[in-house]
Parts: C-alpha cells; sequence; structure tokens
C-alpha cells in the first residue's frame, strides 16, 4: 500500500476493491487459518489416528446391545451414584466402549467428568498410554488450544475473514472455469502461484465454502446471540428446545433401580433401523432417572447435532418421548452442520474430504505465498520498509506453513519415543507441537535466505521418521501391518510416508530456486498462452485485454488478482518458493 | 497516506463492528417475523444472518466512499431493529 496516490478501498472498480479485500482478508488470519484447515483435515481422521498412537490397544468391536451390557455392569459398579452416565458403543471405526460419567461432588473449579474406555471383550477399563491422540487436533481445529470460549471465538473470527475472503476472491474471479484449465508452472514466480493458488481454490470451491459457512453455523448460539435473545429469555432455552435429546432431566431424589438398558437399545435398533450412537442416563438410581438413546450420526447426512432420538423412564423402562422427523429448518441446519463434521462419509468419501481439505490447506497456504510474489515484484529496491513487511510475512509464512507440518509429525514422533508410562505424557505431546511450530518461527527469521529449503527438509525428514520410529517402537509396523490388512495403523503410516515425499520435493525445489534466483526473470508476453486447453486459448485473447485497465491507472494500491499481462523483470535474487506447499498425514 | 489509513481504518470498522450490528439486527429481526415456529425462526434467523454479515462487509469495501459505505450498514441496520421492536410493541400491545 505504498502507492504514489493511494485510493482508498471501493475508490476504483468493483473488481479491484474486492481484490483488495481478498488480499487482506486473507493475510490476516491466514497463519491461524493454515493452522485449522490442516488440524481440522485430520480430524477428520480422528478415530484412526487415536487408534495409531496407542498402539497397545488391540481389540475388536462387540454389537451395540451387548457393549451397552457391559458398561451397564461397569458404571453401576464403579459410578453408581453418578449424576450421568455417557455410553458410547463400539463403531467400526473405534472398537472400544467409550464411558463418561459426572461425579455428585466434583472438586472445586473441576466439572467432575470421568473418562474411561472399556475392553468390550472383558468389561475391564484398558489401559494404556496416555495421550490425546486425534482428539488434540479436534480441539485444536476450533480452539485453538486457546482458554474456553476465546479460541473458540478467535477460529470464529479466523473463519469469518476466511469467508469474506472467498466471497471477495469469487468475485474477483472472472473467467473462473477458463483458469481452472491454466497452470504454468514453468512460467515460476507469481504466476504460477497464481495459477496454483486458483487451481486449488475453484476445485475446492464448493467445498470451501460449505466448511466455512457452516463452522460459523456451528457456534452460531454462542456468535450470534441476538437471534436467540430476541425471542427467548436466555439461550439455554432455546437450546433446550432445539437439542431435546441432551436435555438434563431432573431427579426426584427417591432410590429407584435402574432397568436394564440393553433391550431398550434393542427396540430402539429396531425402531430406526439404524445403529446406536449414545446413551445417556441421567440421574441413574434415582426414580426421576431418563435413558436418552440417539440414533448414530454415522447413519445420516442431516444427523450433525440432532440425530433421532428416544427417551426412556430410569425406573420403569416406559417411552416417554421420541423424536424421528424435524422441521425443514431444523434438518437444512442439520445437514449443514452434518456435512462440515463429515461423520457420516464412509471410507472412500472420508478420503476424499480428507484430500479436498488439504486443497484447502494448499489453498490458503499460496494464497499466503502469493502475497509475498505479488509484493515483491511491485516493490521498489531500497525502501526499507517494504522490506521489513516482506521479510516479516515471508518469516511467518515459511515458519507456519512448514513448521505446523513439522509440529504434526512431532506430535506423532513424541507420542512413539516419550515412555509410555511418564506421567502427564499426553502433556509433552502437546508441548512437542508448539516447539516445533515456536522453533520453526524462530528458525525462518534467524536463517531467513535458507529458511524455505530447510524448514520443508526437517518437515519432510520428520513426516519420514514417524513410519521408521512406529516400526522401532512397536510391533505393528508396516512389515506387520500391509500382510495382516491392518488398514488404520498401514494407512497411517503410507500416509505420512506419501506426505513426506511431497514435502521433500518441495524442499529440493526451493533448493533449486535458491541456486537460480534470476530464472523467473522477463519473460516475453508472447509465451503467455502456455495454456492447456484451446477453450481457454480462445478465452485467452478476450480476457487479457480486460485485465489491462485493471493494471492501468492506480493499481498501485490494490493487488490485482489477475496475471497482469506483461512481468516486469525485476524479481533478482529472492529466494522462489516452490509450488503447492501441501500435504499431510491422515 | 494518513488519509488513506484512516479511511482503511472507517471501513474496516465499518464491515467488522457495523457489520455485526446488522446480522445481530437481521436475525432479532428474522427471528420475530418469520412465519416459522419459534426454535424453527430463531434457527433460520441465525443462519441467515452470517450470509447477511458477509454480504455488509462486501458492501462497505465494494461502495465508492466511507459514506456510502456506512450508510450501507447503518441504515438497514436500524431499520431491521426497528422492524423487530415494532414486533415487540405489538406483542406487548
Amino acid at each position: 500500500m505504498k502507492a504514489a496516490q493511494p485510493k482508498a478501498p471501493g475508490e476504483e472498480g468493483l473488481r479491484q476493491s474486492m481484490s483488495w479485500l481478498h488480499t487482506w482478508a486473507g493475510l490476516i488470519f491466514g497463519w491461524v487459518l493454515f493452522a485449522m484447515f490442516l488440524t481440522g483435515s485430520l480430524a477428520f481422521f480422528r478415530p484412526e489416528i487415536t487408534r495409531w498412537m496407542q498402539p497397545e490397544i488391540q481389540v475388536q468391536p462387540v454389537p451395540a446391545v451387548q457393549a451397552v451390557e457391559t458398561a451397564q455392569r461397569y458404571l453401576a459398579g464403579h459410578a453408581p451414584d453418578a449424576r450421568r452416565w455417557f455410553i458410547t458403543p463400539p463403531s467400526d471405526r473405534e472398537p472400544l466402549i467409550q464411558l463418561l460419567y459426572q461425579t455428585p461432588k466434583p472438586k472445586p473449579g473441576e466439572r467432575g467428568f470421568v473418562r474411561v474406555k472399556l475392553d468390550p471383550a472383558t468389561g475391564q477399563a484398558v489401559t494404556a498410554r496416555q495421550t490425546r491422540g486425534g482428539d488434540f487436533f479436534y480441539r485444536f481445529h476450533f480452539e485453538l488450544e486457546t482458554a474456553f470460549p476465546w479460541g473458540r471465538w478467535l477460529a470464529s473470527i479466523a473463519g469469518m475473514f476466511m469467508l469474506v475472503a472467498i466471497i471477495s476472491g469469487i468475485i474477483t474471479h472472472k473467467k473462473i472455469f477458463a483458469d481452472f484449465f491454466t497452470f504454468r508452472p514453468k512460467k515460476g514466480g507469481q504466476r504460477a502461484w497464481m495459477d496454483g493458488h486458483n487451481v486449488l481454490s475453484v476445485l475446492g470451491l464448493p467445498f470451501h465454502l460449505m466448511i466455512t459457512f457452516s463452522g460459523l453455523v456451528l457456534f452460531m448460539v454462542m456468535l450470534m446471540p441476538a437471534g436467540i435473545l430476541a425471542v427467548y429469555d436466555t439461550p439455554r432455552d432455546y437450546t433446550n428446545e432445539v437439542f431435546k435429546s441432551s436435555r438434563v432431566t431432573p431427579p426426584q431424589n427417591r432410590p429407584a433401580p435402574l432397568v436394564a438398558i440393553a433391550p431398550l437399545v434393542e427396540q430402539a435398533q429396531q425402531h430406526w433401523q439404524g445403529r446406536l450412537g449414545r446413551v445417556t442416563v441421567n440421574n441413574p438410581g434415582d426414580a426421576g432417572a431418563t435413558i436418552t438413546l440417539v440414533r448414530s450420526v454415522s447413519d445420516g447426512v442431516s444427523y450433525g447435532l440432532l440425530a433421532p432420538y428416544m427417551r426412556f423412564d430410569g425406573a420403569t423402562g416406559a417411552l416417554q418421548e421420541a423424536q424421528d422427523e424435524r422441521s425443514a429448518t431444523a434438518a437444512t441446519a442439520g445437514v449443514i452442520t452434518g456435512l462440515h463434521l463429515g461423520l457420516f462419509a464412509e471410507p472412500v468419501l472420508r478420503w476424499l474430504y480428507f484430500l479436498v481439505s488439504l486443497a484447502g490447506t494448499a489453498m490458503v497456504a499460496t494464497g499466503l505465498v502469493l502475497w509475498i510474489a505479488k509484493r515483491r515484484q511491485k516493490a521498489r529496491p531500497g525502501d526499507a520498509r517494504e522490506a521489513f513487511s516482506l521479510r516479516l510475512v515471508d518469516g511467518l509464512n515459511a515458519g507456519t506453513i512448514a513448521g505446523v507440518v513439522f509440529g504434526v509429525a512431532a506430535v506423532f514422533l513424541a507420542n512413539r519415543l516419550l515412555p509410555a508410562d511418564m506421567p502427564g505424557r499426553q502433556v509433552w505431546e502437546v508441548r512437542a507441537f508448539f516447539l516445533a511450530w515456536g522453533g520453526s518461527l524462530v528458525y525462518a527469521f534467524l536463517f531467513p535466505r535458507r529458511k524455505w529449503r530447510d524448514l520443508l527438509a526437517v518437515a519432510a525428514a520428520a513426516l519420514a521418521l514417524v513410519p521408521v520410529v512406529n516400526a522401532l517402537t512397536t510391533n505393528r509396523h508396516l512389515g506387520v501391518s500391509l500382510p495382516q490388512g491392518d488398514w488404520v495403523m498401514a494407512g497411517f503410516d503410507l500416509t505420512c510416508l506419501a506426505s513426506a515425499l511431497v514435502f521433500g520435493w518441495m524442499a529440493r525445489r526451493a533448493a533449486m530456486a535458491r541456486q537460480a534466483p534470476a530464472r523467473t526473470a522477463g519473460k516475453p508476453r508472447a509465451a503467455r498462452s502456455e495454456t492447456v486447453k484451446a477453450a481457454v486459448a480462445a478465452a485467452a485473447p478476450a480476457a487479457t485485454p480486460a485485465a489491462t485497465p485493471a493494471a492501468t491507472p492506480a493499481a498501485s494500491s490494490t493487488a490485482a488478482v489477475f496475471p497482469v499481462p506483461h512481468e516486469p523483470a525485476v524479481p533478482a535474487a529472492r529466494p522462489q518458493t516452490p509450488l503447492e506447499p501441501r500435504g499431510e498425514t491422515p | 497516506m494518513m488519509r488513506y489509513r484512516f479511511a482503511v481504518l472507517s471501513r474496516a470498522t465499518a464491515a467488522i463492528l457495523g457489520g455485526y450490528a446488522l446480522a445481530s439486527a437481521a436475525a432479532a429481526c428474522l427471528a420475530v417475523w418469520l412465519p416459522l415456529g419459534r426454535a424453527d425462526a430463531v434457527t433460520a434467523a441465525q443462519m441467515l444472518s452470517f450470509v447477511v454479515y458477509a454480504c455488509g462487509v462486501i458492501w462497505v469495501f465494494a461502495t465508492r466512499n466511507a459514506w456510502r459505505a456506512w450508510a450501507g450498514i447503518l441504515g438497514p441496520a436500524a431499520l431491521l431493529g426497528g422492524l423487530f421492536l415494532a414486533h415487540r410493541l405489538a406483542a406487548a400491545a
């Protein structure tokens, strides 16, 4: 924004001002969004990551009816006076029985929730290394490891910036179809980044829009209280009315034995012709006990936060209430949130989710790098403030894009290398993430010239080490998991290796770019039609003149998003960065 | 340069805070006026409010000058807020 006559946004054409908005809305939260996109992609494989991170657990799932019987026996013995029980039966993805209960008198300042995982075969609590597993990535994705509710607010604000960046990006982008087929990596510099950014963004555009909007909808009770308070006295009244299945029913303070839950599960599954998702028992052992059965969210896209449920009297077993059909509005909200959570997605679709989400991650990364590539072109030599902002953003880019990936690999390495019986080891796994990320940022600013090459190489090496360390510390490595067809373990290790290859390639490109920095300088504009399809070649002549006025008068203050028809021959000794920072682990 | 910075600050404020006020007003207005059940009206109003917010932000940065940017946010916000209050008064009467 150092132009001769700076103009405020909006004082030029619509496309110019939207380009300005896209540039800055994308930049401000870009690094947070990169970390959110990456950890969110990983969260689609939350149970699988947890299973990899607890390799000593090898159990077979059992049917829900049997699992609930086992769970009730355990809870009646270990938590008879708890206020609430939650039972999650095993699924195809998570073979353990997961229990959660709320103790009657928690210590001050604690909510008193106790979490237990049962082996469905023995009915005993499993003991394994302490780890947050895939939950860490899941929670980091929307809480950023920051205290409640600030992390959620920060993530939501970043999401709102993302939504604005996407919409302004679309408006800026007039030949959205033609650019889809345009990728000119050989051109190097700004144009290659531009094409890469465009392809990644347009390819997954419906997904990117959906995931950003639905992320906001997931937190709308917190974010937009005005709508609720216009009608209800408190947000709690609204959530009680909408999320009926999680309503807390009051005790009657008279003891009464709890009925067997398993037959009710059988009844519910018969009624739904579907699977059980979760059992909630309020006030077990009290005459006012209730048993709420919620259908599995994997059974339907629209079940996001509002799956069908049945509530039974805990003392008599009589059906109190049930809900199968919901209003069109509630179903719409259910589809929107269900699409975000992706729990309905079976393996093939889940991988598609993962890959498109990684494309989104790469979209954010290429956008951040593009900011640099464009500004370098315009920068006048000797402009100290400009040099400072370029150095700052470039350092944050390298330290975050390579650093977060290194951090993810560091979590997995710490999981295998920290002693399995070490107290508080799950805290150190999380610290490994932040140490790796923070260390990468420090390195990026200490060694600005070699940061990209070195940090990408470190990320690649750390990813490649994950399957190696797994082989050295467990007996569930690729040599075993592949022949056994153990696709959770094998898929994880193979994904780490594939990501390591991608990052190794990127590190190599970064090293090459550093050795041949003048490669991109001044190519004649005649070479522009290196486009892939004939259709594009046809569209190009029309598009090029149209882009020209955008770049003429005071394009200065805006960063025009379109490949300007001529490329100034300035970019000399810039460490030109490689294509497509992308990739991850399962 | 200062003028430019002030213009950006003014628009950013209009977009972020003004946009939130507009979205809140839209949520409140729709929540009471939408011809749906109480919970459904609130749910629909809240979901739509994010669309309103995004459109507000786009307007602020797309329009010619800062006056129009502010007017385009505060005018509709006042209108929607007024409609909400009108419903309140009508219900109380």
